[in-house]
């Protein structure tokens, strides 16, 4: 199963190394990891994505738990959570896909942020499958390049990650 | 008081009363070698070799209840020290290693003896810092410290560039620390807690599983007591040999790949599970679906909830110190109307005692060739069973983990957990500087002890009489095990060729050796060694070089799936 593991930890160096040395030495996946400092600048705020069985996620939250430097776990896939991901994609845009390509991008609410009469920019905001989403309803071919940001997630209503 | 970093650490060291520092100069600690210098309070203990330094500080820590302190320089320093580093982690030692840095502004240029400690050593440290200020110099040692002993123990590293430790800054030892992110339980859940106790005296066939955890928080009165009160057998794991008394009548022996038949028969059997300090590794509960596929009620009480429902899930886990955990569990039970089941654990000893006249320790003792089991049961017996046991990692590891009997933690000090061969030596002077007067014994073999052999010069020059019992069979003795079984007495680079005149060696380094081949001297000569009270010596037993340790449950098999000496 997906899991998005969010945790709060010391805005230190290395803190960084620690987290991605865990997975690594323990053999446990990572599928997006993001990181940044928050409003509380002696701490940053890192969200997860990875798939394991139960008692695999279990283990990655307390180990997790046991590096010095983290002071907070959840797993937000627990209870009611969002989930969103920035994904910036430019694409070949030409003759009638230029068309078509505006047409996608305002169905799936994302914006054209860049134009040359080549290409465009597209940036797209939204949860990791919506991203797939598109990539797959556009031309494969006419992608030039994509980046994506990793999912960042946060708890509905009154699930706060807090110190 | 203003002070530069070198001596505001040697302050640091003062203030947390230690009383060795095992380590070997370079560059980047000069300072810090220059603040030894000057003081008395410390005392340094040069050996030959980084890794020796931290086993000897890890053997120091075992011994005691203290934590070990070791000093390298940058670079090789450091990487040296790795070794024992990982050991010491592995099995969860308190340890704090103080490594030298080249200096800030060179960090990261590919400077003269410049690696990355903090990243080398990540892995195999409970923590570690780079100090950047010598300001932070003394809050970061207090923290080293307190990490390195609380909660689930293990090594800390402190890297001060060479700038750092000749810094001037203010000095005052904190009192206090706090780290917002940790804190250790320490008493476990009151309600798992009378779970527990329910489950245990309404057990048919209870079993204790002690292990490594019982040693380090000093719990082996209360889990004595408990496994009294309980009438249930007790077995202890290769690191918590010690932790419940080996003389006594409830004790089943050790567990595990080459545990006895009847711990590991009564591990496989029981109905109800109580784990100490222990965590169901692979060397102990062989195959994991084997080991699951006995429907049995498991208690686990660990420090570490990652130890708990890791590879065996778990129906009571309980998180804490075990020794108040253990505690807390004697009271619930002490108070209880309810007493354990008499009639069914007479039944339960009486199915162990079937399995423990199977005597799955017999070997065949020979008058011909020294059998290396014979000479561990002698020094048992030479040394009363009070001596202090190191050991290298082999054969004769488990053969002293099988025939000498520990009554008493802390006497036995091996690397259980990262198997490391060299480990023997150095975490003897360890021992023997923690302990001036005391029986120490070095188990080892020929190959194990080339691995370090180098401290020999150390234990001279400080006088440490440590008794070197190598039980030399000209083979990597558990390679060779393992090729005759698994892999068709194919014997790849397993023989010991050209192996040193041990003999002369000890007494190149000053100290006395003594060669044995006849069974019939092996007693005399053991004697001679304990006798020579100051003495550092060399017992070169040439040993049977074809013996096995049994019982064995071969790698990937389940407990009950073992080879018996009597099946060969
Ligand atoms: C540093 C290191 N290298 C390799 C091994 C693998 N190993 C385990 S036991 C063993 C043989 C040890 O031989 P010896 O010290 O002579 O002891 P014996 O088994 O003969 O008693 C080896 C090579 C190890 N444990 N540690």
């Amino acid at each position: 199963m997906r899991h998005i593991i969010s945790l709060l930890m010391e805005n230190e160096a290395g803190a960084l190394s620690r987290v991605a040395g865990l997975f690594s030495a323990r053999g446990y996946n990572i599928e997006s990891l993001t990181v940044a400092p928050t409003e509380d600048e002696t701490l940053s705020r890192m969200t997860i994505v990875t798939r394991g069985s139960d008692a695999v996620i279990e283990q990655i939250q307390k180990q997790l738990n046991k590096l010095i430097e983290v002071v907070a776990v959840v797993d937000l896939t627990d209870g009611d959570h969002l989930e969103r991901e920035l994904m910036l994609v430019k694409v070949r845009a030409q003759g009638e896909a230029r068309e078509e390509l505006k047409r996608m991008t305002d169905i799936f609410r994302g914006r054209i942020i860049d134009v040359s009469d080549k290409t465009y920019t597209i940036e797209l905001t939204g949860a990791g499958s919506k991203l797939d989403s598109f990539l797959q309803a556009i031309d494969r071919n006419l992608i030039l390049e994509t980046v994506r940001t990793g999912a960042s997630g946060i708890g509905r209503g009154d699930r706060i990650l807090k110190l | 008081m203003e002070l530069t970093g070198a001596e505001i650490a040697i302050k640091c060291l003062q203030e947390e009363g230690v009383e060795y520092v095992f380590g070997y100069p370079g560059g980047a600690v000069l300072f810090i070698y220059d603040a030894l210098f000057n003081q008395e309070q410390v005392k340094h203990v040069l050996v030959r070799h980084e890794q020796a330094a931290v086993h000897a500080a890890d053997g120091y820590s075992r011994s005691t209840d203290k934590v070990g302190v070791a000093l390298v320089t940058s670079g090789p320093g450091v990487t040296n020290a790795i070794t024992g580093i990982a050991t010491a982690y592995m099995d969860s030692i308190p340890m704090v290693v103080i490594s030298g840095q080249v200096s800030s502004s060179l960090i990261g240029e590919d400077a003269f003896q410049e690696v990355d400690a903090v990243g080398i050593s990540r892995p195999c440290v409970k923590h570690n810092f780079l100090v950047k200020d010598a300001k932070d110099i003394a809050s970061t040692l207090k923290k080293a410290f307190y990490l390195a002993k609380s909660g689930r123990p293990g090594p800390v590293l402190v890297d001060i560039p060479k700038d750092v430790s000749n810094q001037k800054a203010e000095y005052s030892y904190p009192a206090t620390v706090n780290i917002r992110s940790y804190h250790p339980e320490k008493h476990g859940d009151v309600t798992q807690i009378k779970r527990a106790a329910q489950l245990l005296v309404e057990a048919k066939r209870p079993m204790i599983y002690a292990g490594g955890g019982v040693v380090l928080a000093d719990a082996a009165k209360p889990l004595t007591d408990l496994v009294r009160l309980l009438g249930a057998p007790c077995t202890n794991t290769l690191m918590g040999l010690g932790g419940f008394p080996a003389t006594d009548k409830q004790f089943v022996g050790m567990l595990g790949m080459h545990g006895t038949y009847e711990a590991n028969m009564a591990m496989q059997n029981c109905d109800v599970l109580l784990a100490v300090g222990a965590r169901f590794d692979d060397r102990v509960i062989g195959n994991v679906a084997h080991f699951g596929s006995v429907p049995r009620k498991i208690i686990h009480i660990d420090i570490d909830p990652a130890s708990i429902s890791k590879r065996v899930p778990v129906d009571v886990p309980i998180v804490g110190d075990v020794a108040h955990v253990l505690g807390d569990l004697l009271a619930v039970l002490h108070s209880s109307k309810q007493k354990p089941d008499a009639a069914s654990l007479e039944t339960w000893w009486k199915q162990i005692g079937e399995w423990r006249s199977r005597n799955s320790l017999k070997y065949k003792y020979s008058d011909e060739v020294i059998k290396p089991q014979y000479v561990i049961e002698k020094l048992y017996e030479i040394t009363r069973g009070e001596a202090f046991v190191t050991s290298d990692v082999g054969q004769h590891q488990m053969f002293s983990a099988q025939y000498y009997k520990f009554d008493q933690p802390r006497r036995w000090i091996n690397s259980g957990g990262l198997g490391t061969m060299g480990f023997g030596l150095p975490a003897a002077m360890g021992v023997q500087l923690a302990h001036p007067g005391a029986t120490v014994a070095c188990v080892t073999g020929e190959g194990s002890i080339q691995m370090n052999i180098q401290e020999l010069s150390t234990c001279k020059q400080f006088r440490l009489p440590i008794k070197i019992i190598a039980l030399n069979n000209r083979y990597l003795g558990m390679v060779r095990q393992w090729q005759e079984f698994f892999h068709g007495n194919r014997y790849s680079e397993s023989y010991m060729d050209a192996l040193p005149d041990f003999v002369k060696l000890a007494e190149a380094y000053g100290h006395v050796g003594i060669r044995i081949e006849r069974p019939s001297d092996v007693e005399g000569a053991l004697r001679e060694a304990f006798a020579r009270k100051d003495e550092l010596v060399f017992l070169d037993f040439r040993t049977d070089p074809t013996e096995n340790v049994f019982p064995m449950v071969p790698g990937g098999k389940g407990l009950s799936e073992v080879i018996l000496a009597e099946d060969m």
